[in-house]
């Protein structure tokens, strides 16, 4: 890889995609590819725990079985599929949006991501000698009697994971600090960047603590220690409280990069500035620091007192703020805009539809006495999925459509796309709504056999569930012909104003063939440029551009 | 701003309004409710659901007639007006959702204080409280540890007050599939719960095995079962009738079959079921119940019917569990 031909427009033989290449484009599509590919076993394994809850009875799989899906399911659409996809994001995007040709340090990048397939074969083996069957939470002292080595293999693939997300962090943080070119100062950064600074935080300050949890929860299960084991004197919430102070702001590492990539997608393909652009990049940072110190609203029926509840409730609530802060700006970049309904856009406006579900949930569920009622239930199923299906893998989406042209030089196939979206959307309501009804009926979580009485509704959830899986073929079916067939998409198609569209498509080896200058903020649409001097740049810019979707 | 446009948007905000008060009130989202405090937690989510329903329709609106007014005509290729903030739209809309998250914060601490969730609940009652005050400091740290006679209780539900009958209690145990009943007063063990109406009930609660959760979704209160750990619930029935229990925290596999039912009875029809029980335990024809001369699994066989445990889940109990039986015995 070291002959870089500069003027083939960054063209990779597809056998670097299957080396410790260090250049940030290739690691981030070798995240992407791989996080795909987690993401189909995690929705066939979601399908089978759907088809078994389509009748009352566990008669699709045993009860073992199901609970071993679910715990797999979850563990796998968390840790192996939207974390990593965030990282891919991030990895191919920052340095190109900061002009940068790489990211600070590139081996360091390469090692992360090598770990994800070594963490998801572990996690995926586990099959062979009993998958880990105490869902993705893994409570002691479930966790230490229910299989061995399936729940050792868990967390050693969580341990691997974790940490290659801390030297992810790490680099993200270093890049976007270190290697901006020198006149964009923090505050003409795009947006996506602000998100993973907040991201980075958090993944800094509490990955850690999951670690030593995992590590304790090992000895225990290992070595028979009883830091958490009940028998032996140990404290089971003791681990509730480590697990969550991770896996809450857990939640904001899978949805802050995808609020980036929001604020990137809307601008452009609505021709309008992002409205107020300190309001976004600070509430991130405000969800980040609040996202640290709600943790026990996952444990209002635990084993906390009551006083404690009431301060999670209070900082819990508080997170709608920032959140509803981000909402509104949003709304109001589309409002007056020049939409250009294609796939990107439609999947950002289904994610704000979707999301907004999931946050008016969420408020229900930081008040103590609801959340008490409906903790573990599809309640909480039905919320949680609104946030990260409906929160993050459409925005995944609009993100993927976005940049395809970028990342391929080609235009993706738009009906098949438009297709993917309807799909998506329709089968995802459909699948999730019902949920939250069934859950406040009295339905709980994580059972493979239910009361008769809720089977209309789960079939109703089930056929959405297949709906949703056929949603993936016409994404596929979009992304190939666009390949094929699409046609040459030029350096900037949507005409934006980020740096990373200054560059060929695919861009150069070395990102960029000079540096590139910053030559309008990242949102400046609509500005008059003929009354301005100087700005004759961007006019030459925009109609260079060879052909608008 | 030109006077349609505002007619419009008063018009809109009126029937936004009214909707979402309608829909607060009747969206049939919740189950019956069977205790006044499960009222109180049902005004809250409808207070919440009003909320909710006036934001989603705000927002979902203003998403749709930006599909529909502000897409691009063909061939466009100007850009929309650069508008790149609005301080004081800004404040305000930072303004709502800030008194929206502390009215809801304030009624929710009231409705859980009402509750009972912020009472110190003393198990066994105030005598209790008093011996510990009185004891010594060595004895009352080692009451603490135990966790058994902890001051403040996890869980939620009103201590009694001066005057106030004492509750009835009732001794929970939350096993590898099944809730096992004992009542310290009369011995009566039992498979299913069966309480008065009108009088203060309070389960103290502890798990044999792995951490259960008690959910009476008809009462809206649930709490988590731990092994090691007592927790209560407490609460009064107002409404007669037989309401399910569940198990809400996973537990392992038969984890969906471990429920039974609580029947919420007058008083006359509960002491007619107490004397029944007790003729049952004393009476010789009927199998000897003495929950302590029995394994755990023979002792969960007489009661399977009852609780519709599936017949393998007996099978599926293959370590003794901690302390169910000295947890059974009255
Ligand atoms: C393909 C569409 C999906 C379907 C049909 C689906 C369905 C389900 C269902 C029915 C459950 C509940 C299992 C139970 O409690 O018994 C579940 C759990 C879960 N899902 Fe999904 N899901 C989908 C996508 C996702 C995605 C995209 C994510 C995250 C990015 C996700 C994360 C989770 C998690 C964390 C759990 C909890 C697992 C546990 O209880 O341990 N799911 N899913
Ligand atoms: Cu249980
Ligand atoms: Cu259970």
């Amino acid at each position: 890889m070291s002959d870089a031909t500069i003027h083939h427009g960054g063209d990779r033989k597809w056998t670097d995609y299957f080396t410790f290449c260090t250049d940030h484009k290739v690691i981030g599509i070798q995240y992407l590819v791989t996080s795909f590919l987690f993401y189909f076993v995690g929705g066939a394994l979601a399908e089978v725990v759907r088809t078994e809850l389509a009748t009352p009875d566990p008669d699709f799989v045993s009860p073992e079985v199901y609970n071993q899906l679910f715990t797999m399911h979850g563990t796998i659409m968390i840790f192996l599929w939207i974390v990593p996809a965030g990282a891919a994001f991030a990895n191919y995007l920052i340095p190109l949006m900061i002009g940068a040709d790489d990211m600070a340090f590139p081996r360091l990048n390469a090692v992360a991501f090598w770990m994800q397939p070594v963490g998801g074969i572990l996690l995926i083996s586990s099959f062979f000698v009993g998958a880990p069957q105490a869902g993705w939470t893994s409570y002691p002292p479930l966790s230490l009697i229910s299989g061995k080595w399936g729940e050792e293999l868990w967390i050693l693939c969580l341990l691997i994971l974790g940490t290659a997300s801390i030297l992810g962090a790490i680099n993200f943080v270093t890049t976007i600090f270190k290697m901006r070119i020198p006149d964009m100062d923090i505050h003409s950064m795009p947006l996506f960047c602000w998100a993973m600074l907040a991201t980075s935080a958090l993944i800094l300050l509490s990955t850690p603590v999951l670690a030593a949890a995992l590590i304790l929860l090992s000895f225990d299960l290992m070595a028979g220690t009883a830091f958490f084991n009940p028998t032996g004197g140990g404290d089971p919430i003791v681990y509730q409280h480590l697990f969550w102070f991770y896996s809450h702001p857990a939640v904001y590492i899978m949805v802050l990069p995808f609020f980036g990539v929001i604020s990137e997608v809307l601008p452009v393909h609505s021709r309008k500035p992002i409205f107020g652009y300190r309001a976004i990049a600070y509430s991130g940072l405000a969800i980040s620091f609040l996202g640290l110190i709600v943790w026990a609203h996952h444990m209002f029926t635990s084993g906390t007192p009551g006083w404690l509840r009431m301060f999670f409730m209070a900082t819990t609530m508080l997170v709608a703020v920032p959140t509803g802060i981000k909402i509104f700006s949003w709304c109001a970049t589309l409002w007056g805009g020049k939409l250009q309904l294609n796939a990107a856009l439609l999947f950002a406006i289904g994610f704000l539809s979707s999301f907004l579900m999931g946050g008016l949930t969420g408020v229900m569920l930081a008040a103590a006495p609801f959340d008490i009622h409906v903790h573990d239930t599809y309640f909480v199923v039905g919320h949680f999925h609104y946030v990260l299906f409906g929160g993050s893998v459409f925005a995944l989406f609009s993100g993927v459509y976005h940049w395809y042209p970028k990342v391929t030089g080609k235009m993706y196939d738009e009906i098949w796309g438009k297709i993917h979206f309807v799909m998506t959307f329709v089968g995802f309501n459909m699948t999730f709504l019902p949920m939250h009804y069934l859950g406040m009926q009295g339905m709980n979580r994580r059972i493979a056999l239910y009361d008769p009485q809720y089977q209309g509704i789960n079939q109703i959830c089930t056929w959405g569930s297949y709906i949703l899986a056929l949603s993936t073929l016409p994404f596929l079916v979009s992304m190939a012909l666009g390949l094929i067939k699409g046609k040459v998409a030029g350096r900037n198609p949507w005409r934006a104003l980020t740096l990373e569209w200054q560059t060929t498509s695919p861009p150069e080896i070395e990102n960029f063939e000079e540096m590139p200058v910053l030559w309008a903020g990242p949102y400046e649409y609509g500005i008059d440029t003929e009354s301005e001097d100087g700005d004759e740049d961007i006019e030459d810019m925009l109609t260079e551009v060879a052909n608008v979707g | 701003m030109n006077i349609p446009s505002s007619i419009t948007t008063l018009i809109a905000g009126i029937a936004i309004t009214l909707v979402s008060l309608w829909y607060g009130q009747n969206h049939g989202l919740l189950p019956v409710a069977a205790s006044a405090d499960a009222n109180d937690v049902d005004d809250l989510f409808n207070l919440m659901m009003t909320i909710a329903t006036g934001l989603f329709l705000l927002i979902e609106g203003v998403l749709v007639i930006c599909l529909i007014r502000f897409r691009r005509k063909k061939g466009d290729m100007t850009d929309g007006p650069s508008i790149e903030g609005n301080i004081p739209l800004e404040i305000v809309w930072t303004a709502i959702p800030t008194v929206i998250v502390f009215i809801l914060a304030i009624y929710s601490f009231e409705i859980y204080n009402n509750m009972g969730g912020l009472d110190p609940m003393v198990s066994g009652g105030s005598q209790m409280a008093m011996h510990h005050h009185g004891g010594h400091k060595i004895d009352n740290m080692v009451a603490m540890g135990d966790t058994n006679n902890s001051q403040v209780a996890i869980g939620i539900g009103k201590s009694p007050g001066v005057g106030d009958d004492e509750p009835l209690k009732v001794n929970v145990n939350g096993l590898q599939y099944a809730w096992i009943f004992t009542y310290p007063e009369t011995g009566i063990v039992s498979g299913d719960l069966h309480i008065p109406k009108d009088r203060r009930v309070l389960l103290n609660m502890q798990a044999a095995d792995v951490i259960h959760a008690f959910w009476l979704p008809e009462f809206r209160i649930k709490q988590d079962v731990m092994p090691g750990q007592e927790s209560q619930l407490s609460f009064v029935a107002n409404r007669e009738g037989t309401y399910p229990v569940i198990c809400a925290e996973l537990c392992g596999s038969y984890h969906g079959g471990m429920k039974t039912t609580m029947t919420v009875e007058s008083p006359e029809a509960y002491d007619q079921w107490v004397q029944e029980r007790t003729v049952a335990m004393t009476g010789g024809e009927s199998v000897a119940l003495n929950p302590s001369e029995l394994s755990d699994t023979d002792f969960l066989q007489s009661y399977a019917e009852d609780m519709g445990i599936i017949e393998n889940t007996l099978q599926q109990i293959p370590h003794a569990p901690m302390n169910m039986m000295s947890a059974l015995k009255p």
